[in-house]
């Protein structure tokens, strides 16, 4: 494109689309933290966007390009595929998807370190510098793609949600990830060894299987957040090896705000990264919790009409939405619920834990979706005090966010978890299947207390129920 | 000081910027902000332009290049795209 260009301002182009850079630049930072506040997120994403254009645009009027047959069939194709996943995607399967484009990122940027490699015909006078930030190019880049892939597989289901792991895999996982940087420096060294190019390739990948396959289902979204991160230095690595500072300083600023995401929500579970990492809880690898004990504890049932009038002659109901209430599609018809008791003079609240959903502000989207008004929203610390005061509570398809042993029990893997505080309210109201555990897969002693009731059944019908018997109460 | 030390400055400096960015967002933005900061990540697009589009010969290079180009675009293009679609939802009750 650049020979479209005159002549006279080929000797400022270089600076002129370092500058741009340096625009395209300003455009991410304040983008990001546009998309800080609930009022201006939108626009923050929307600069984010054109700052990621003008990098785009600017770059193909760079003198080193020549042909463009390739970029356009690429530019095309992926836009397409993106294009209809992000159109078609429902909003519960979001986590997947962020999966998913991480995974499209982190490969992304180990093919631009491979594809550099392979374009100099002769790799020695990339420089040992150079080398070694390839390497780790293609290793972060390779084990972000594999990783993501996985990550999505569990929360498809394709691959158990459940911890898979055996005793020394957190070891060996260690000796690999030490073996792959010794390979790396070794291949600064002597660039031209194939074997130990692809060693580096296929160590990588395989690391990012074996790391994220022993983590269980419930921490995936602390998984995908750090992977996230990962992607970002990613990027940044293969901005060393071409020298490029726009992918230096967007890679870092996206590494640590995955970074810092990352350590949010390992705060909402009360867990360190390292424990998420290595601690491969989450899919009952523990075994014995809470098991066997269900059996001989009491539940109290409770049926649609007589639900109905508990909440229409309450003063005060709080809803505690979880991942099932988005499974089952019901976020409509506890719209229209929570409408009909504000109809009666019922105060209906919703109370929504930080990890309620599968990622970290998951819910609050779900619930967006089906219009239910902002501000009967409330986060964690701001229902907590009024659980005292409210009369019914119900608990649609959440578990493990209202179970007491994260307050009670030191021995169970959810213990100092931040929890709502249902138990204080005068009832609770369980909405489930069936009394089987929680994604965390423990027993919630909740469901046995005394004012708890169980209403069994799929959460929408369920709903559907309630929503009828209503209207004859 | 040596292209690579600049290149460490830079990085360093980004790193610190980006977590002050982020360290206060609420609860409920952290969905949209984790795929928004993902499609970002997708600005090594910008690489595998460079890559693709600096030579027509090597087989090898030119589908690596195509390739990156077009993971790296559907990080780009789905990322925005599906954040703007979350965050525009967000906005609706806003009006009302």
């Amino acid at each position: 494109m650049s020979t479209l260009l005159p002549e006279s301002i080929l000797p400022f182009l270089t600076d002129a689309i370092h500058l741009s850079y340096l625009v395209a630049t300003a455009f991410f930072i304040r983008g990001l933290k546009l998309l800080g506040s609930p009022a201006t997120a939108r626009r923050g994403n929307q600069l984010a966007a054109i700052g990621m254009l003008i990098g785009v645009i600017v770059t193909l009027l760079d003198q080193q390009i020549v042909s463009f047959e390739g970029i356009i069939i690429g530019v095309v194709v992926g836009s397409l595929i993106g294009a209809i996943l992000a159109k078609k995607v429902a909003m519960t399967a979001m986590p997947e998807l962020v999966a998913v484009f991480n995974g499209f990122g982190g490969g992304a940027s180990a093919l631009v370190a491979w594809g550099e490699l392979s374009r100099v015909t002769d790799p020695t006078i990339l420089g040992s510098s150079s080398l070694i930030t390839t390497g780790l190019s293609i290793c972060i880049g390779a084990l972000t793609f594999t990783g993501s892939f996985i990550a999505f597989g569990k929360l498809k289901g394709f691959i158990s949600g459940k911890s898979i792991t055996f005793p020394g895999l957190n070891v060996l996982n260690i000796a690999a990830m030490i073996a792959v940087l010794g390979l790396i420096i070794t291949f600064s060294l002597s660039p031209t060894n194939a074997v130990l190019f692809w060693s580096i390739l296929g160590l990588s990948l395989l690391i990012g299987i074996t790391s994220v396959i022993p983590i269980g289902g419930a921490d995936m979204p602390v998984v995908i957040s750090l992977l996230n991160s990962y992607s970002g230095i990613a990027a940044s690595m293969a901005g060393f090896v071409l020298g490029n500072h726009l992918l230096i300083i967007s890679g870092a600023l996206v590494g640590a705000a995955g970074l810092i995401l990352t350590q949010i929500m390992c705060k909402a579970m009360n867990r360190s990264l390292l424990n998420v990492i290595f601690g491969s809880f989450g899919g009952g690898s523990t075994g014995s919790v809470g098991e066997g004990e269900s059996g001989d504890k009491t539940v109290r049932e409770t049926s649609a009409t007589d639900l109905a009038i508990q909440v229409a002659y309450a003063s005060k109901v709080v809803i505690v939405p979880g991942y099932g209430l988005a499974v089952a599609q019901a976020q409509h018809v506890i719209k229209e619920v929570a409408a009909k008791l504000e109809e009666r003079g019922v105060q209906v609240k919703y109370g929504i834990h930080p990890v309620a959903g599968r990622m970290p502000g998951h819910m609050n989207v779900l619930l967006a979706e089906a219009d239910v008004p902002y501000d009967q929203l409330y986060d964690m610390d701001q229902i907590n005090p009024e659980f005292a005061s409210t009369d019914v509570v119900l608990i649609i398809g959440a578990n493990d966010v209202v179970n007491p042993m994260a307050k009670t029990s030191p021995g169970s893997p959810i213990y100092g978890m931040p929890i709502l505080n249902v138990d204080e309210a005068k009832r609770t109201i369980v909405f489930k299947r069936s009394l089987s555990f929680g994604y965390a897969g423990i027993d919630n002693p909740l469901f046995y207390e005394e004012k708890n009731q169980m209403y069994f059944g799929d959460a929408k019908k369920s709903l559907q129920g309630l929503n009828e018997a209503l209207n004859d109460v | 000081m040596s292209a690579l030390i600049f290149s460490l400055f830079i990085f360093v400096l980004a790193c610190f910027i980006g977590f002050e960015l982020i360290s206060k967002v609420p609860p409920t933005l952290h969905t949209p902000l984790m795929s928004g900061a993902n499609a970002i990540s997708g600005i090594t697009i910008v690489g595998a332009l460079l890559i693709t589009g600096s030579t027509s010969d090597g087989l090898l290079t030119q589908i690596l290049g195509i390739t990156a180009i077009i993971f790296a675009t559907i990080n780009v293009v789905g990322g925005f795209m599906v954040t703007d679609r979350m965050l525009e939802m967000f906005k609706k009750k806003e009006d009302k």
